[in-house]
């Protein structure tokens, strides 16, 4: 089913009776030529583009769960491309031009909002770094604005400018980043890839992997054998779980993010600010809630939930930048589980093992790179290849020397 | 989370830094044919488990010892707390009465 403005108001006025489910509850069949192992948004995304741009062959996605229930559902729906190196740059500016066409091409209001993100800058050195950041951004075809303090007390004149320890003396300004209706994502692409023949298996939890001779025959799950032509790994803040099947390590860590809505306000953050001297970022729903983030947990945790101090650094660094923040009652919050790699930047690549390929490590910033992982992560599976913009994206960049440390970190996750 | 230290008793985890996986105490011998490979997997591979996970923590606001924490990280129950200073000399006595490391 199309929708449609005309198929909208033919609905309204016929009771709504004529609403489709939008996607088929598959059953496993016994075999596949891709299987792809989670049904997050990057899943999902994965299987409609390769159905869609890399021909047809018989697909599924398996989920433990049901679709759309890790981290597609457990972020802050902020989408950038204001990355500094050139390994993850042109990859996430790809991902932001699949953003501003996503919902044309999946007939899906996923609510893209380009409402634009403003990075603040405290000091000399801050606006040196944001100043190169932002020359980087534009010779990757993105776009950035270096404002200064009235330019941002134009924008923002509730922010907390003449702080003693952190003065607002700037900010970067990237006005085609912004916010995304984080569901209707994992939603949009289910759809898509459904329309195009993929079964999408939900309650369906892989236990194992039936590896032979270095290659890779197909899956065992809850809901028994499923062989498999090729298999691609797509969970992350698992992976290290599920790669365990295959006998590896990776250079993952995984770690809890907590995110926080308040009640609903009237309008009055248009965009998405960050605050370039706590960890804090606030954007406001289009129901008016104000969605917050700040720092990781700081220790390994598979725990949908956090701890008590991070709530209250994170409030306390929100109120500090925005003291109106105060007034206000945090209505809810949830934890996600990351998979911090030891460089900050994630792995779309191949593995040793013949058939088994990995997607995963996207840190925090999984959400925002959503297309793109799908697209470069169906690239590399159909033709053994990585896309042109993912080719540092190499499980093997620690051996060889490659890292795509954007903060200059070290292998320290839970500092990324 | 309450992390009860050996010698100063119950302590808020708040007072600690966290650095990762107990693992990193265990140094490869640099000299060693495959160092660059045993380097490599020390620095940068995990198990990351869902479950136990022996793990160091910093009392940098407190009495500045290294501990080894055991604890479950899908309930963030802690099971186990040592001094990491007793965990390397055990571990130490258990290599020497084995084999010679260098």
């Amino acid at each position: 089913m199309r929708y449609s403005a005309f198929g909208l108001i033919k609905e309204a006025l016929s009771g709504h009776k004529g609403w489709r489910p939008q996607w088929r509850d598959a059953a496993p069949q016994a075999a596949y030529d891709y299987v792809i192992i989670g049904g997050g948004g990057h899943g999902l995304a994965t299987a409609y583009y390769l159905a869609k741009e890399f021909g047809g062959a018989r697909i599924a996605v398996l989920e433990k769960g049901w679709i759309g229930g890790g981290n597609v559902g457990r972020n802050t729906t902020i989408i950038r491309s204001n990355y500094l190196l050139d390994g993850n740059e042109p990859f996430y500016e790809f991902s932001l031009k699949l953003w501003e066409n996503l919902e044309q091409d999946l007939n899906y209001n996923a609510m893209v909002s380009q409402r634009g993100i403003l990075n603040l800058i405290h000091s000399d050195a801050q606006r040196d770094a944001a100043r190169r950041r932002g020359n980087a951004m534009i010779l990757n075809g993105s776009d950035a604005e270096l404002l200064d303090a009235d330019g941002v007390r134009a924008m923002y004149p509730f922010l907390n400018f003449d702080d003693a320890r952190f003065p607002i003396k700037g900010g970067l300004l990237h006005r085609r980043g912004g916010t995304v209706r984080h569901d209707a994502v994992a939603w949009g692409y289910a759809r898509g890839a459904d329309l195009r023949g993929v079964d999408i298996i939900q309650n369906c939890e892989v236990t194992g992997l039936r590896i032979e001779s270095g290659k890779v025959l197909g899956v065992e799950t809850s809901r028994g054998y499923i062989g498999a032509g090729k298999v691609g790994v797509s969970v992350a803040g698992n992976s290290s779980r599920l790669m365990a099947l295959a006998d590896m390590r990776l250079p993952i860590e995984s770690h809890v993010l907590q995110a926080f809505v308040s009640e609903g306000l009237k309008p009055f953050i248009p965009g998405v600010i960050t605050y370039g001297a706590g960890h804090f970022y606030c954007s406001q729903s289009d129901k008016g809630g104000l969605v917050f983030g700040g720092d990781i947990d700081m220790y390994n945790s598979y725990a949908q939930r956090g701890n008590l101090p991070v709530v209250e650094d994170v409030v306390e660094s929100g109120i500090s930048l925005i003291p109106a923040l105060g007034r206000a009652r945090l209505l809810r919050s949830w934890g996600g589980i990351m998979d911090m790699s030891m460089d900050g930047s994630p792995f779309i690549d191949k593995t040793h093992i013949e058939g088994l390929y990995f997607n995963g490590g996207w840190c925090y910033g999984g959400f925002k790179a959503t297309p793109a992982a799908g697209y470069c992560f169906a690239h590399l599976l159909k033709t053994d290849r990585p896309h042109e913009t993912a080719t540092a994206y190499r499980l093997d960049r620690f051996m060889s020397g490659h890292m795509i440390d954007e903060k200059g970190q070290g292998a320290q996750p839970n500092l990324h | 989370m309450i992390i009860n230290h050996p010698l100063l008793g119950p302590r808020d985890a708040q007072e600690f830094t966290y650095l990762g996986d107990a693992g990193l105490m265990n140094r490869p011998y640099w000299l060693s044919e495959t160092a660059l490979q045993q380097f490599h997997d020390y620095l940068y591979l995990r198990k990351n488990p869902a479950g136990e996970h022996r793990e160091l923590w910093f009392h940098e606001q407190g009495d500045r010892s290294w501990l080894v924490v055991t604890r479950n990280t899908t309930t963030h129950e802690i099971l186990r707390v040592e001094l990491a200073r007793d965990v390397a000399l055990a571990n130490k006595a258990a290599n020497t009465s084995q084999e010679p490391q260098q």
